[in-house]
């Protein structure tokens, strides 16, 4: 196919331009752009309109000249370049390598948008994955194939947790274990910790590696996640790895999409958020699954700070609407100097349901977890009621989940992060301390279950 | 006729096009030399405006549109219960086979598949007159549902040719009819109906029965007719699909549509799964002969989304005008309402609020007048019961789309984040909620089930109104403090919330049966009225609380529903425990506490 290419842009308005005059553009074709100082900027077609095309610009349009600037349609959607040697490469958003180790060898080129998973293609997520963490393992159970996202706050330890999920994660015996890292407006010093944490992480594979920094243009956001799902994809269901694919941060990525939006003068719905920002966190988050009649997985665990600590913000909001579940970081928590600081009733595992219990971890694992969450939520009314009737107050059953509630919070929600717990443990460790309260008030328990496994002490 | 237009201009799902004079508004398009499928959704004079049902990447000015000649259709007919379509009604199964996992785009219109065989029994004779949803043959498409195939709305005259007895594949003819002007009429086995347009019907009447659905607080305290309409709000992962699907597995519709709005992929995939391995507890068979699935996942293109919607409710209609209950879940109608605004963002028009069309309202009104119960053309009884799964955004239930909703339904059940932080489940509130058919269904459990059931069923929400505020109460001062009638009443509440209101999905609580559902009403309310008779004598309530009877009163959901008889042996320890207490007590003379 021939390129057009067509001298000067008609116009510039923020990380748009454009330009007409052209012919046989297609829509959400890919672009070059080459200003007067010779740098390539790449970009997408957003709108075309007869013989007006409208792109919008990865690099952003900072110093781009329009006159002397040329413009190049290239016939096709962005693209990836795959092959097996991705593994343990760094490139930036729009897949371009940024490790210096030169291009992609051997490869072939794929849309970055990806194509949707026909619902009757998929298997249903089944396989439990060992996370070594007994609040997420036993509460809030990672499968593989889910989405389940971190809602977290500035400054509270998601990094940590992600890489401590993304090191002791254990998906099969073998080794076709692989990390996708995806690193969206992050700080220089967060990409650094994350890239050394994984690639020392020593099982599997090293990580596939994609950054843009905060310091990188804005608009190449919206391509990072795309870019990095399409290497994922490939991954996993062209070379049957497990793949867990971590994303940090959402917000930073909703927020480029905000400023696109106001650029194309849309309306907005939500706090000037534009009213297909579901839509388009659907378009990544979906594409995470298991095939049925392929090997390999794909599992997304997508990290965003809260704005304001507010879980009704629309980043939160709609990322929860799409995923399956989430892990909520509590300030209140990590305060209280624990860690994981995960706030357990507000965080929830959809998946889980399907894939503990006899055969999957332990026969006692869903009536426990049931309990857990019962006892632990008794233990925060009990708590608000002690703060206004006071301690002395409460009678004796009340006491006990005051009990129960630090122990559990001190034992079992808390832990190393080095420390990787099986299941068997922390399912134990759990009826050793709900054996602080009276047996009468475990009433989401079977009897033989309580019989089997509660510790013998308590059996008043 | 040449009837090929230009594109002029795309963006996103919304396209402009030029040489469409002789285009019909809503008409059906293939656009582009992909063929990709669209509609069109705006004339004015030579141009327009079409909204593609699928991905428009790539899509250039100067390509063609081509007109179909007729309205978004779906097809109609044998082989659409079990499948599961996508929102303009082509099978996914086909597709998956055609494109692979992952979907393909173009190809222009694909019908259902024809190629399957059916045994096909007339029900008519040659030179017999027929008119409008007379029934011509049946096709015994699953166990569980006969395929009635009924002369069209807006057909009659007399029949010419029937299909013999015998297998026949989708593309027979069914019969060949002379009509009131002489011309003679050829009727396909397999019938198109476009989906924007209500199905006609007779006569509409008023809903009397209730739709069973195994959920106790919603049976119990919060009905659904048949016919009639309700709504889900609830903000994310309180419970509105976990809802919707036990709804589509246990409630006792003849057929169920299931419309996966939006939402996503796994969820549709889990149906698949696990309804072919659920046997319908009315019947012994798979749920999945008595089920179709819609599925637009939220990754799938806006403009079918909006579309899913009609495609379910015609396919509903379809079967309610055999003179079947139909059931219909749409999950989320939320996100079909912002396909909605997506759109009308794209064509520029003024937002109402938050962005919607001011037209919303309306077309919700639409949407939901859609269901009822009804004569159908032939003489049936058929009924549409709608229920739709609402997503307000940070839960809010005063946003657009709640608020409007809640105009055109009748039953609300509201999910609260509350109950489902503290996983009572199902998370509707009771405060919060409403069914408008409570009083028009009661009769119907008054007769079939027990004539007490209004009295136990107010008694019980009395006893929770109540609660509410020894509940406020107690948040300000405790409970020791309050005397032993209210802290009865709390007693009994949190029996209510944790014995009868919750009902987890997955285990064997997953379906109760209406009665079981008073039986364990029944004797909640019974063991209040005992115990407050104690308590009115002075026998301090801690003595009745710490018993293994009242504990037992929490675990009455866990009876088996064939085991009724359970129940009376429970009653019966616990009227001897209470009778026991009490005499202990006023023998022991007076209160010593
Ligand atoms: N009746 C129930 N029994 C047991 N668990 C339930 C029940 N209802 C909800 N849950 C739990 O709540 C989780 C979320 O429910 P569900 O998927 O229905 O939420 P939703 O309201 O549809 O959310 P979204 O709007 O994000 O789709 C389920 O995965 C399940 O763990
Ligand atoms: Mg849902």
């Amino acid at each position: 196919m021939s390129l057009a290419e067509y001298r000067g842009l008609q116009a510039v308005d923020g990380p748009l331009v454009f330009v007409d005059g052209v012919r046989g553009v297609g829509y959400d074709e890919a672009v070059e752009i080459v200003g007067p100082d010779g740098r390539p900027r790449r970009g997408r077609v957003v709108l075309i309109e007869e013989d007006r095309a409208v792109v919008q610009v990865f690099a952003g349009t900072a110093a781009l000249v329009p006159d002397g600037s040329r413009v190049r349609f290239l016939g096709r959607h962005l693209e990836m370049a795959l092959s097996p040697s991705i593994l343990g490469r760094t490139f930036d958003g729009l897949g371009e390598p940024r490790d210096g180790c030169g291009a992609v060898l051997g490869g072939f080129q794929s849309d970055i948008n990806g194509r949707p998973i026909n619902p009757m293609a998929r298997a249903y997520p089944r396989d439990f994955i060992h996370t070594g963490l007994s609040v997420i393992d036993t509460l809030m159970t990672l499968i593989r194939g889910q989405k389940l996202p971190i809602f977290s706050s500035n400054g509270l330890p998601h990094n940590r947790l992600a890489v401590q999920i993304a090191s002791q994660s254990r998906i099969t015996s073998g080794d076709n274990f692989a990390v996708v890292f995806v690193g969206i407006g992050i700080r220089n010093d967060d990409a650094a910790y994350f890239i050394e944490a994984l690639r020392d992480a020593g099982k599997g594979q090293p990580p596939v590696v994609f950054l843009n920094l905060a310091s990188d243009p804005v608009i190449e956001r919206l391509a990072a996640p795309r870019t990095a799902l399409t290497a994922a994809e490939y991954l996993a269901f062209d070379l049957g790895y497990h793949v867990l694919v971590v994303m940090t941060d959402m917000t930073n990525y909703c927020e480029a999409l905000r400023e696109l939006a106001v650029a194309r003068g849309e309306v907005p719905s939500r706090k000037g958020y534009p009213g297909y920002l579901y839509s388009d966190l659907a378009s990544l988050y979906e594409r995470a699954g298991v095939l049925r009649d392929r090997p390999g997985s794909l599992t997304q665990l997508p990290i965003l700070t809260m704005p304001n600590d507010d879980i009704t913000h629309p980043i939160p909001d709609l990322t929860g609407f799409i995923t399956e579940g989430q892990i909520v970081l509590s300030r209140e928590q990590d305060a209280q100097g624990a860690y994981p600081p995960v706030d357990i009733p507000a965080s929830l595992s959809r998946l889980m349901k399907d894939s503990i219990g006899k055969g999957y971890t332990r026969d006692d694992h869903p009536d426990l977890a049931g309990q857990l969450f019962a006892s632990y939520s008794r233990v925060q009314e009990i708590r608000a009621l002690a703060g206004v009737v006071g301690e002395d107050e409460l009678g004796a059953t009340e006491k006990s989940y005051l009990r129960f509630g630090d122990a559990f919070e001190r034992r079992f929600l808390s832990q190393g992060d080095q420390e990787d717990r099986e299941i068997g443990v922390s399912l134990d460790l759990a009826w050793e301390l709900l054996a602080i309260l009276p047996r009468t008030e475990l009433n989401r328990l079977p009897s033989e279950l309580v019989r089997k496994h509660l510790p013998s002490k308590a059996t008043k | 006729m040449n009837r090929i237009g230009r594109i002029l201009s795309v963006n996103g799902p919304v396209v402009r096009a030029t040489g469409l004079s002789s285009f019909a508004m809503r008409e059906m398009v293939e656009v582009g030399e992909l063929r990709l499928l669209g509609e069109v959704i705006r004339l004015d004079g030579n141009e327009g405006v079409l909204q593609l049902f699928e991905e428009t990447q790539g899509l250039r000015p100067g390509e063609p549109v081509k007109g179909l000649g007729e309205p978004l259709s779906v097809t109609l007919g044998p082989g659409l219960v079990g499948a599961i379509l996508d929102g303009i009604g082509r099978p996914l199964g086909a597709l998956l086979e055609k494109t692979g996992a992952f979907m393909d785009r173009g190809g222009g219109l694909q019908q259902l598949e024809g190629d399957r065989n059916w045994e096909v029994f007339p029900q008519v004779r040659k030179g017999e007159i027929v008119t409008e949803g007379s029934l011509l043959a049946t096709v015994k498409e699953t166990p569980l549902l006969e395929h009635r195939l009924l002369l069209p709305p807006g057909m009659e005259g007399e029949i010419l040719e029937i299909l013999p007895q015998g297998h026949h594949d989708g593309s027979a003819v069914l019969a060949r009819l002379r009509d009131g002007f002489g011309r003679e009429r050829v009727l396909p086995l397999i019938q198109r109906w476009p989906v924007r347009t209500p199905r006609p019907v007779r006569q509409r009447l008023l809903p009397e029965e209730p739709l069973l659905t195994g959920q106790r607080v919603i049976d119990g305290y919060f009905p659904i007719a048949r016919g009639g309409v309700a709504a889900i709000p609830g903000g994310f992962g309180t419970g509105k699909t976990v809802t919707q699907h036990q709804l589509a597995k246990w409630s006792d519709a003849k057929l169920v549509v299931y419309i996966g709005c939006g939402e996503r992929g796994n969820e549709m995939t889990q149906v698949l799964e696990e309804f072919p391995a659920l046997v319908d507890p009315a019947t012994g068979h798979p749920l999945m002969e008595r089920t179709i699935l819609i599925a637009n996942t939220s990754n799938m293109p806006v403009a079918a989304r909006e579309a899913s919607i009609y495609t379910g409710l015609t396919i509903a209609e379809y079967f309610r005008d055999m003179g079947y209950d139909v059931a219909l879940m749409a999950d989320s109608t939320s996100r079909w309402a912002e396909a909605l605004r997506e759109i009308s963002g794209r064509l520029e028009e003024i937002p109402a609020e938050e962005g919607f069309p001011a037209y919303l309202p309306s077309r919700l009104a639409e949407f939901y007048e859609r269901a009822g119960r009804v004569t159908t053309l032939g003489g049936e009884q058929g009924s549409v019961t709608l229920i739709g799964a609402v997503s307000p955004p940070g839960g809010d239930f005063t946003e657009p789309v709640t608020r409007h909703t809640k105009r055109f339904i009748r039953c609300f059940w509201a999910l609260e984040r509350e109950l489902a932080s503290a996983r009572h489940y199902p998370a509707i509130s009771w405060t919060a909620s409403y069914s408008e058919y409570a009083a028009e269904v009661r009769p119907w459990f008054e007769s079939h089930v027990d004539p007490r059931w209004g009295e136990v069923q107010t008694e019980l929400r009395r006893i929770l109104a109540e609660d509410e505020h020894v509940q406020q109460v107690i948040q300000l001062v405790g409970e020791d403090v309050l005397p032993d009638e209210q802290r009865l009443i709390a007693l009994v509440a949190s029996i209510i919330k944790t014995g009868f209101l919750q009902q987890g999905a997955f285990g064997p609580d997953s379906y109760c049966p209406p009665a079981k559902t008073f039986a364990i009403m029944e004797l909640i309310v019974h063991f209040y009225r005992r115990a407050q008779a104690l308590v009115a004598k002075g026998v301090p309530l801690r003595l009745v609380r710490e018993t293994q009877e009242v504990a037992s009163l929490y675990r009455l959901r866990e009876i088996d529903g064939e085991k009724l008889e359970e129940f009376e042996e429970i009653r019966r320890r616990l009227e001897s425990r209470l009778e026991r207490i009490g005499a202990e007590r006023l023998a022991g003379g007076r209160d010593r506490r």
